[in-house]
C-alpha cells in the first residue's frame, strides 16, 4: 500500500463530558483510516471542552464563536482560520451549528473547504416540530406531536393527548410528563435554555433503539449500524450500548435514506413497540456521539464521510459485527494552567 | 417448540438475543432443557430424562418446565412463528 493522503479536518463537538459530543469518536474514526494521514483541528466553543487538551486526539484548537452570535460571525472565523491554517474538510457536530454551515456551504467550498451535510430542506423537514408532516409525506410511522409556544396551550393538550406525554426542546432535552403541572415545569425549564417552540409528543411504549447511518445524498445508504443503549445516564445519554441484528431497523433506514436522499450523517431514534412496530421519534441530522461503536463493528462512517466530502466514490458497507459493545468511561487528564491560559487569551492552542 | 434461529447460546449458558441486545445467564439445568428443545425432543422425552437424572417427580418437573418455557417466551426467545 502506498503513502497515506495527508488531509486537514476541522471539527467541533470536543465536549467529551457527561453530555458527550461526537467530536472525539469522529476523530478516532478518521485517525484509524487506512487511507488518510489526518491533521485534526479542533473548533472549541468553551475553554474546558476536554478534547482541546487531549494530546494525540486534536493537533490544534481554535476557539470559535457560538452560532447564536450570528452565522456570519462563525463562518468568518472559520475562513480566518483557514487562511492561516488551511482546512480541507470541516465536520460540524452540533445541530445548532448546522444552519450556519448549510447556508454557507458555497462560500466554504469556494474557499476550498468541503463539507458533507444535509441540505436546508432536508434539515428542516425532519425537525421535531415537523415530524408529523414528515411521516405523512414519506409514509413513515411517527408519534403524534404538536408544537406549543405558550403556557396557556398546556391546558388544551388533554384534548389531543393522553398522559403521560413527552415534552421536548427544539434541539435537546426530553422529559416524560404525567400531568399538566409537570408539563408546565418542563416547559419552563426547556424554554429558558432553548426557547420556543416546545414539542409535545405522544409517548410510545416500547424499547428505544437507535441507528447511526450515512447517506450519500443520492438515496443510497453508505452505512448503517443499529444499537440499543444498555446504560443510560441521568441526562439520557448512552454510556454503554450493543450492536443489534435487526433487519427491520436497517430496512427502515434505507427507506428513509432513499426517500429523502439524505446527505451526510444521521442518527435515528426509534421506539420498537410491543407489537414490533418501529416509530421514528427523532431524526438527528449528524453523526451521534456513539459513532465509534460503528467503527468498532466494522463501519468507519467518519472516514467514509470525509471521503464523500472530498467527492470520492465510497462503496456501501455490506455488514457489521452484531454483539459489539461500547462502554464509555471518564478519565481525568492533567494539564497546565499555561495551556488553559493560552487558549483563553489567544483563542488557540 | 424451538429457540429462535438467531439466538446464540454459549456452552457457559450465556444467552444472547441479537435482535433486542438482551443477554441472560442460564444454569446447568436450564441449559440441559434448552439442549433437548433444540434437538427437537418432546415434553415426554425430556421429562423422562430429567426425572431419571434429577431428584424430581414428574408433576413438579412439568410445572417447572412450563414456567421455564413461559419465561423464554416472555423474553422473546422462542420461535412462535413471528419473524424477526
Amino acid at each position: 500500500m502506498g503513502m497515506k493522503t495527508k488531509i486537514t479536518v476541522a471539527l467541533s463537538g470536543l465536549n467529551n463530558t457527561d453530555n458527550p459530543g461526537p467530536g472525539v469518536p469522529v476523530i478516532r474514526g478518521i485517525r484509524e483510516s487506512e487511507y488518510f494521514d489526518p491533521r485534526i483541528i479542533g473548533l472549541a466553543y468553551e475553554n474546558l471542552e476536554p478534547a482541546i487538551y487531549m494530546r494525540g486526539v486534536v493537533d490544534k484548537t481554535y476557539q470559535v464563536p457560538y452560532p447564536s452570535e450570528g452565522s456570519g460571525v462563525l463562518i468568518n472565523r472559520i475562513l480566518e482560520i483557514h487562511r492561516r491554517d488551511p482546512i480541507d474538510v470541516v465536520v460540524p457536530n452540533f445541530d445548532a451549528e448546522l444552519y450556519a454551515f448549510m447556508r454557507s456551504e458555497k462560500v466554504l467550498e469556494d474557499a476550498g473547504i468541503r463539507t458533507f451535510i444535509p441540505t436546508l430542506e432536508q434539515f428542516e423537514e425532519r425537525h421535531k416540530e415537523h415530524l408529523p408532516e414528515f411521516g405523512k409525506k414519506y409514509d413513515l410511522h411517527v408519534p403524534f406531536s404538536k408544537s406549543i409556544t405558550g403556557l396557556d396551550e398546556i391546558r388544551k393538550l388533554k384534548d389531543d393527548f393522553e398522559y403521560p406525554l413527552m415534552v421536548k426542546g427544539k434541539f435537546y432535552d426530553a422529559y416524560l410528563a404525567y400531568n399538566e403541572e409537570q408539563v408546565r415545569m418542563h416547559f419552563n425549564k426547556i424554554t429558558a435554555k432553548w426557547g420556543v417552540p416546545v414539542i409535545i409528543q405522544e409517548f410510545i411504549k416500547g424499547t428505544e433503539v437507535n441507528v447511526v447511518a450515512l447517506g450519500d445524498g443520492r438515496g443510497n445508504t453508505i452505512g448503517a449500524v443499529p444499537m440499543r443503549k444498555q446504560y443510560i445516564t441521568d441526562k439520557g445519554k448512552a454510556w454503554a450500548g450493543i450492536t443489534l441484528d435487526d433487519r427491520k431497523m436497517l430496512d427502515l433506514t434505507s427507506e428513509i435514506m432513499e426517500k429523502t436522499k439524505w446527505r451526510g450523517g444521521m442518527e435515528l431514534e426509534l421506539i420498537k413497540s410491543h407489537r414490533n412496530e418501529l416509530y421514528i421519534i427523532e431524526i438527528n441530522p449528524r453523526i451521534p456521539a456513539w459513532v465509534y461503536l460503528a467503527v468498532g463493528a466494522g463501519q468507519n462512517l467518519p472516514e467514509a464521510m470525509v471521503k464523500l466530502a472530498l467527492g470520492m466514490e465510497v462503496k456501501p458497507f455490506g455488514t457489521y459485527e452484531v454483539g459489539k459493545m461500547f462502554i464509555r468511561y471518564s478519565y481525568d487528564l492533567i494539564t497546565d494552567l499555561k495551556e488553559y491560559e493560552k487558549l483563553s487569551t489567544q483563542g488557540e492552542l | 417448540m424451538r429457540i429462535k434461529k438467531n439466538i446464540a447460546v454459549s456452552d457457559s449458558g450465556f444467552v444472547f438475543n441479537p435482535t433486542t441486545g438482551d443477554s441472560y445467564s442460564m444454569n446447568q439445568v436450564g441449559r440441559e432443557i434448552l439442549n433437548h428443545l433444540t434437538n427437537g425432543r418432546s415434553l415426554e422425552e425430556i421429562k423422562a430424562v430429567m426425572t431419571s437424572e434429577y431428584d424430581v417427580d414428574a408433576a413438579s418437573f412439568e410445572k417447572y418446565y412450563f414456567d421455564f418455557l413461559s419465561m423464554l417466551r416472555q423474553f422473546e426467545l422462542l420461535d412462535d412463528g413471528d419473524e424477526n
